[in-house]
């Protein structure tokens, strides 16, 4: 337990290091998240347009 | 036969599947290398014995920072594939490596502002290598800028590839001339890296990391690169025909 | 060939003493942005002195910045660019005309100016010397790299912001060198090195960029 302490601690620059961790955490989370979000509302406008080419042309 | 295969990558549907089908894998060996790279770097990497725990900032600035320079590289080069053989997939490359190439670069600069308050006593100092980082984010920003100002994308990817042509060639240019100019005003600074050899328990979790970095670029840039192509392509066969198998 | 390059010259010279009273803008620009430093930093002659070459480069740029639109955009306007692209013409060759026009009717003048204010600013006539050498070869670079800019800013509708993001980075090297070279020489020690860097610029830039903004023409126009 004594040594996790000293871990979070960081010889006493715990702010430093774990803000910037903190910072890269984030970015590189929401750079891989956005994407994942924007697609799924690309699949369902695609399949809207893809739905409404279907029955323009079966008219 | 590479002319063939960068032939077939050429084409939309065969990069979409196969990204599809290398995600997993990229994915997984990212997360591993992170883990050990952190692991290494944050737990049995020792400490400094100048800096302390603080040079610990160095297994995410540092790698920011290389990762900074490689995506415009990439930015520049997909841009000459994209102007000399118009391959659609590059300019694709080329426009969703700015964003994340933005961010890397962002993140070197915090992480070496954060690093420098302990090192140096403030946030920020006209150092060389800072000051060149900042104006590669301005060259990223210009790259993104005029890419959402014109509406036209196809005309915007070619626009975008003769700028990131244009700044690759003043990078070295930038980033000598600002040498020059610290070298002038500051006298010898002193560098992050003036010891003769790092440690190998230090330096391994470093270039492990770096290695993650550039999975996790491959990552985003697949990520975004499917979804801008699915949608430039949303009304061709094979994105309706992938649209009827799946769902 | 080298007639069609004079003739682009001599075009753009004629339009520019037409308009005359544009003709003085970037100029009068140039000195007010000059003005502006002491007002806002005190008549303190020591920090004058001091940082004159800075302000002088400094408002140079923002003054080629403001001009930098009209090496194109009128030619866009009127047509007359689509038909060089369309004319048997090299483009880079037409661009390379433009690019010294553009210089001699907004560089020339600030090249002349700048020395006279840098006395106002109380620089040493050997400060003087340099500055007037570093404008003559750094003002050329500004209006070449900015062609590149206006190239490819050219169709757009708000292209003003984005252009000086395009350009203000790439003008970095020649504010360093420049003021520097100044620097230098004010306080007694020789510029060569900064004048060799800023000569290498000059022809680099006036060899690269009109071929990128002839490329970069072909496609805002298209």
């Amino acid at each position: 337990m004594g040594s996790f302490n000293e871990f979070i601690h960081m010889g006493g620059y715990a702010s430093y290091v774990w803000s910037s961790y903190g910072i890269v955490l984030l970015a590189f989370g929401l750079s891989i998240i956005l994407p994942l979000r924007e697609k799924r509302q690309l699949e369902k406008r695609i399949r809207r347009i893809i739905q409404n080419e279907q029955s323009s042309s079966s008219e | 036969m590479i002319m063939r295969f960068i032939y077939q990558l050429g084409s939309p549907p065969y990069f979409y599947a196969l990204s599809g089908r290398l995600l997993p894998w990229l994915s997984g060996i990212c997360l591993i290398l992170f883990a050990t790279g952190l692991y290494g770097g944050l737990v049995l990497a020792p400490a400094d014995y100048q800096q302390g725990d603080s040079f610990r900032i160095i297994y995410i600035h540092v790698p920011a920072a290389w990762m900074s320079m490689f995506v415009y590289m990439v930015m520049a080069f997909s841009g000459a594939m994209a102007l000399i053989w118009r391959i659609k997939i590059a300019e694709i490359i080329l426009i969703n490596s700015a964003h994340i190439g933005a961010v890397f670069t962002f993140l070197a600069l915090v992480t070496g502002s954060i690093w420098g308050k302990p090192m140096w006593g403030t946030w920020w100092v006209w150092d060389a290598r800072l000051t060149s980082e900042l104006l590669l984010l301005f060259l990223y920003l210009g790259v993104l800028a005029l890419y959402s100002a014109i509406d036209d994308k196809r005309k915007a990817a070619r626009a975008v590839a003769i700028l990131a042509l244009v700044g690759v060639v003043n990078i070295p240019i930038i980033h000598y001339s600002v040498e020059w100019w610290s070298t002038l005003h500051q006298g010898p600074t002193i560098t992050k890296f003036d010891k003769p050899s790092i440690d190998t328990r230090m330096l391994i979790p470093l270039l492990l990391m770096a290695v993650a970095h550039k999975f996790l670029y491959a990552i985003v840039v697949l990520l975004r690169a499917r979804n801008d192509l699915l949608w430039r392509e949303r009304r061709s066969q094979w994105v309706a025909t992938l649209f009827k198998d799946g769902s | 060939m080298l007639q069609a390059f004079f003739i682009i010259l001599q075009r753009d010279l004629i339009l520019a003493i037409r308009h005359r009273a544009e003709l003085m803008n970037p100029v009068l620009f140039f000195v007010l942005v000059v003005v502006l430093f002491p007002l806002g930093i005190g008549a303190e002659a020591t920090i004058l002195e001091r940082i004159a070459p800075a302000i002088i480069w400094i408002a140079a740029l923002l003054s080629a910045l403001l001009s930098l639109d009209r090496i194109f955009r009128t030619d866009m306007e009127d047509g007359s660019l689509e038909q060089m692209l369309i004319s048997a013409q090299p483009m880079s060759l037409l661009i390379l005309a433009k690019i010294i026009a553009h210089w001699l009717i907004t560089g020339l003048p600030v090249v002349i100016v700048g020395p006279l204010l840098a006395l106002f600013l109380g620089l040493s006539i050997e400060g003087i010397e340099t500055l007037f050498i570093t404008l003559l070869l750094g003002t050329p670079i500004l209006s070449a790299i900015g062609s590149v800019g206006v190239a490819l800013t050219v169709g757009l509708r708000r292209g003003g912001v984005i252009l000086s993001l395009l350009v203000l980075p790439l003008y970095v090297p020649v504010l360093i060198f420049a003021s520097q070279a100044v620097d230098a020489a004010a306080s007694g020690f020789p510029p060569v090195a900064a004048i060799a860097m800023l000569s290498a610029l000059l022809l680099l830039s006036l060899s690269l960029t009109p071929w990128a903004a002839s490329a970069a023409l072909k496609m805002s126009v298209s």
